[in-house]
């Protein structure tokens, strides 16, 4: 999905070096993966609403895009029948927010002190398997009943389905450490905090980083079923009414705006990994 | 077998009647190398070649602090190996070096895990950078770099510790031959301005003639000293021309024909 951004970009190189013959090769393909995107998509959405207009498929069910769009629209602009759009969509970002970067932190934390620690990682790692081995959403009714209907249920249960994910990559990212730079790191001097802080760490970053793509996905999964368990606010109780009053415009469009923000959220994050990762070589051959 | 110096003024490094067993993977128990005594003078280039696997890089690891020997003493100046001595340099076969971190940054990593301050790490890791005629390069990262260049950082970012005992495991076998022999001069002039003592462990024949005062050949595994060769070519020593002396063809004539019946046993062995 981002990786169409680096797209262009490679071709403007291939061009500059001037193999003009491959460069136009390129960009023809790159403007027919272009043409087979859209083409794609407006075959969905024209199929879609085109059935549904026909009655092939029932629009009580099944909506179309126009519908949903118009839905969008309105919530933007009149609010919904629960308050204002904006209000829920804030509720469910900070829910996930907090979850997002409590239990990224947590994970982080655990993953590397268990993956220097032998001892600790052989007492616990069987307890984490049997904790892991749990459904995450099983949980939901469980924080709803300890942590109430508001705020901290849905951010426990973010934080545990961020936690694992992180937690394993990270744990992982330091056991796949390069032997060979921590036994130069060591000769040269470190201390076991200076080898954890300038080697482990960093070299378990691109494994943790893998781990932040997916589990913000997972953060706003865990807020949004533990606003469907219960909740006031949200665009989970959203969700949750229009599947109420068989409303099926407006489930789809909670689905648009969560599409949206996690989209986005991603690719901020490829953002920063960018930022962050410039030491490493370019990847050849990322598009698509 | 070998005397036992008193502490302080002995030799730079001592292994007496060493034995080094490993535990592999599926629970049995692996000799890497057995009866091994070796001596390394103070400001003395030693070479060590044997067959691939015999157990040559073992010995690195036991000099350096990072394993223990089974049986038998580990000493450097006198004094048995009890864990890292910061005395110790190592030169990596693969790339050791934080690919993280600029060229700058992976040289003054030594001094500053050392307590160094910031302005005085920098200062030195500016100056050997510009030693090994990299000082243009102190904000490229290594992926920027060529073999050879890299070979070279991590050449600064050992010496800007002072080791009085470096060790090297194979640390040119990566590069093309053009490089090494200009990665073998370089090694040359800072060996002799550092008077560090020296063990190179290659499967180079030609490399550790080039370079070391002496050669350990070593049986196939479980490696043992099998033959100790003084090298007496003349200091300071052509690497590029060297090879066409007559001497230098001599020698490595004598050597070969000792170590290829180690070769040919481990061969015929892994091939069995």
């Amino acid at each position: 999905m981002t990786d169409v951004t680096t797209l262009p970009a490679a071709i403007g190189e291939s061009l500059a070096a001037g193999e003009t013959p491959g460069a136009r090769a390129a960009r023809l393909r790159h403007y027919k993966v272009l043409a087979w995107r859209w083409a794609i998509l407006v075959a969905f959405l024209g199929g879609w609403e085109l059935t549904a207009a026909t009655g092939l498929i029932d629009p009580f069910f099944f909506s179309q895009p126009t519908a949903v769009v118009a839905r969008l629209w309105e919530w933007m602009t009149e609010g919904t029948a629960e308050g204002p759009l904006w209000f829920h969509l804030w509720v469910t970002m900070e829910e996930s927010l907090i979850g997002f970067f409590t239990g990224a932190a947590a994970g982080i934390v655990v993953g590397i002190a268990l993956g220097r620690n032998r001892m600790l990682a052989d007492v616990f790692s069987i307890y984490i398997k049997v904790i892991n081995s749990i459904p995450r959403v099983v949980l939901a009714p469980i924080f709803i009943m300890i942590f109430g209907l508001g705020l901290g249920s849905k951010v426990a249960l973010s934080f545990v389905m961020v936690f694992f994910v992180v937690f394993s990559n990270a744990f992982q990212g330091v056991r796949e450490a390069d032997r060979n730079m921590i036994a130069n790191a060591q000769i040269l001097g470190a201390s076991p905090w200076q080898l954890t802080r300038s080697v482990i760490v960093p070299s378990a970053m691109s494994w943790i980083f893998a781990s932040l793509h997916v589990s913000f996905g997972f953060a706003i999964v865990g807020a949004i079923v533990g606003e469907f368990v219960g909740s006031r606010y949200g665009i989970g109780l959203l969700i949750n009414v229009a599947k109420g009053s068989f409303d099926a415009a407006g489930m789809y469009a909670a689905i648009v705006i969560i599409m949206v923000v996690a989209l986005a959220a991603d690719w901020a994050m490829t953002r920063l990994e960018h930022k962050l990762a410039k030491w490493r070589p370019q990847p050849h051959g990322e598009q698509t | 077998m070998a005397t036992i110096s008193p502490p302080g003024d002995g030799p730079a490094v001592e292994l007496i009647d060493v034995e080094r067993r490993f535990l592999t993977p599926d629970g049995r128990s692996m000799t890497a190398i057995r009866d091994f005594s070796m001596t390394v003078g103070r400001g003395e280039f030693v070479a060590v070649v044997g067959p691939t696997g015999c157990g040559k890089s073992t010995t690195l690891g036991l000099v350096s602090g990072l394993s223990r020997p089974t049986l038998g003493a580990v000493r450097i100046f006198g004094e048995p190996v009890t864990g890292i001595d910061p005395r110790v340099g190592f030169v990596f076969q693969t790339d050791a070096l934080f690919p993280w971190r600029t060229v700058v940054d992976n040289v003054v990593a030594g001094p500053l895990f050392r307590g160094r301050s910031k302005e005085e790490a920098y200062e030195g890791a500016r100056s050997w950078l510009k030693r090994v005629g990299l000082a243009k390069f102190e904000n490229h990262y290594p992926h920027q770099l060529s073999g050879g260049m890299r070979k070279r950082v991590a050449l600064a970012q050992t010496f800007i510790n002072e080791p009085k005992i470096l060790l090297m495991d194979e640390p040119f076998s990566a590069l093309d031959v053009q490089t090494r022999v200009v990665m073998h001069e370089e090694l040359l002039n800072l060996w002799s301005e550092q008077q560090a003592s020296v063990i190179f462990v290659t499967h180079d024949l030609e490399e550790a003639i080039a370079l070391a005062d002496r050669v350990y050949v070593l049986t196939n595994g479980p490696a043992t000293v099998k033959s100790i060769y003084t090298i007496d070519l003349p200091r300071p020593r052509v690497v590029a021309d060297i090879r066409y002396q007559p001497r230098f063809i001599e020698i490595s004539h004598t050597i070969w024909n000792d170590l290829r019946e180690e070769v040919q046993a481990g061969y015929s062995r892994s091939a069995a």
